[in-house]
């Protein structure tokens, strides 16, 4: 594929579209998955929300 | 499931269980049969040559960085006069995905600008609109990062937020409004797209897999900021209860 005397521009266009999507999605997961864990370590150390019932009325 | 019991923070979380995995998929599908049209089907521009590739790009960001705004302008409106307990989760998650894109429309309008236009920036309206669109996003992810209760942050970023939306038809009629370098509108306008469909059809289908992807990713970033809050909720507990012991 011959992209022209400007194939610099747009391999470098494309390069960094999918580089800021990447971090997105892994910013976006690596987050989730951090929550999630300590959300998880809080709840098994018998903390609960105000809102949430207690486990033996559950 | 009615559309006000989304306001319910648990609800919300069981929804994006559901939805998230189909919405990930449409978005890969439609990304997969963007690119075979930018690459294998839509011809060069006569006039720009491949160059006309990053418009592929260029376009449903700029597009997206606007529309995260106006996503968090409605947001700022459900805070400030609703107090929807969604409202301020999803300002705050659309900030970081609205100034990523607004970053990437910069970054491809100037390598698409040096070639087409010799230089990689000038200080045209629409140009400088944009920048400062960007530059609020950093001030409004600033202002949430400083105040550290959640539903004051909220607030503030809020008022913040309904200010900066003056900046949205500054932006899109800039074109209009001055002699600027930057061209003037050829998808939203009247008299409908100035674009060749051999063309237009392909940026279409990228625009939708962008849309797909803010979609997937702002849903995502609403789901951990919830989480975010509920960890906070149980570190406040902990704290008060360690503090009446």
């Amino acid at each position: 594929m011959n992209l022209g005397p400007h194939a610099a521009f747009i391999v470098a266009s494309y390069v960094m579209a999918a580089l800021v999507v990447l971090g997105l999605i892994a910013w976006v997961l690596a987050d989730f998955r951090v929550q999630r864990r300590v959300l998880a370590d809080l709840e098994a150390r018998g903390m609960r929300r105000r809102s949430e019932k207690p486990p033996e009325a559950a | 499931m009615a559309l006000i019991d989304l306001a319910n923070p648990t609800r919300f979380l069981a929804l994006t269980a559901r939805v998230l995995p189909w919405l990930a998929a449409a978005t890969t599908v439609a990304f997969a049969v963007g690119l075979y049209l930018i690459w294998a089907v839509a011809p060069d521009d006569y006039q720009q040559g491949a160059t006309v590739k990053i418009m592929f790009i260029h376009v449903p960001s700029a597009w997206l960085a606007m529309g995260a705004w106006s996503v968090m302008t409605i947001a700022a409106i459900g805070t400030l006069v609703w107090r929807h307990p969604l409202a301020d989760v999803a300002a705050k998650s659309a900030a970081p995905l609205g100034a990523a894109f607004t970053f990437l429309a910069l970054f491809t309008g100037s390598l698409w600008g040096r070639p087409m236009w010799g230089t990689y920036w000038v200080w045209d309206a629409r140009l400088t609109s944009v920048l400062v669109l960007f530059l609020m996003y950093l001030g409004v992810i600033a202002l949430w990062r400083t105040v550290d209760d959640p539903s004051r942050a909220g607030r503030a970023a809020a008022i913040l937020t309904l200010v900066g939306a003056i900046n949205l038809p500054i932006i899109k009629f800039s074109v209009d409004w001055w002699n600027t370098l930057h061209q003037p509108a050829s998808v939203l306008r009247l008299g409908g797209p100035a674009i060749h469909p051999a063309i237009f059809t392909p940026l279409l289908v990228t625009a939708l897999a962008f849309l797909l992807l803010f979609v997937t990713l702002h849903l995502a970033a609403m789901r951990n900021e919830i989480l975010r809050r509920r960890v906070r909720a149980m570190w406040l507990m902990q704290a008060h209860a360690a503090q009446g012991a």
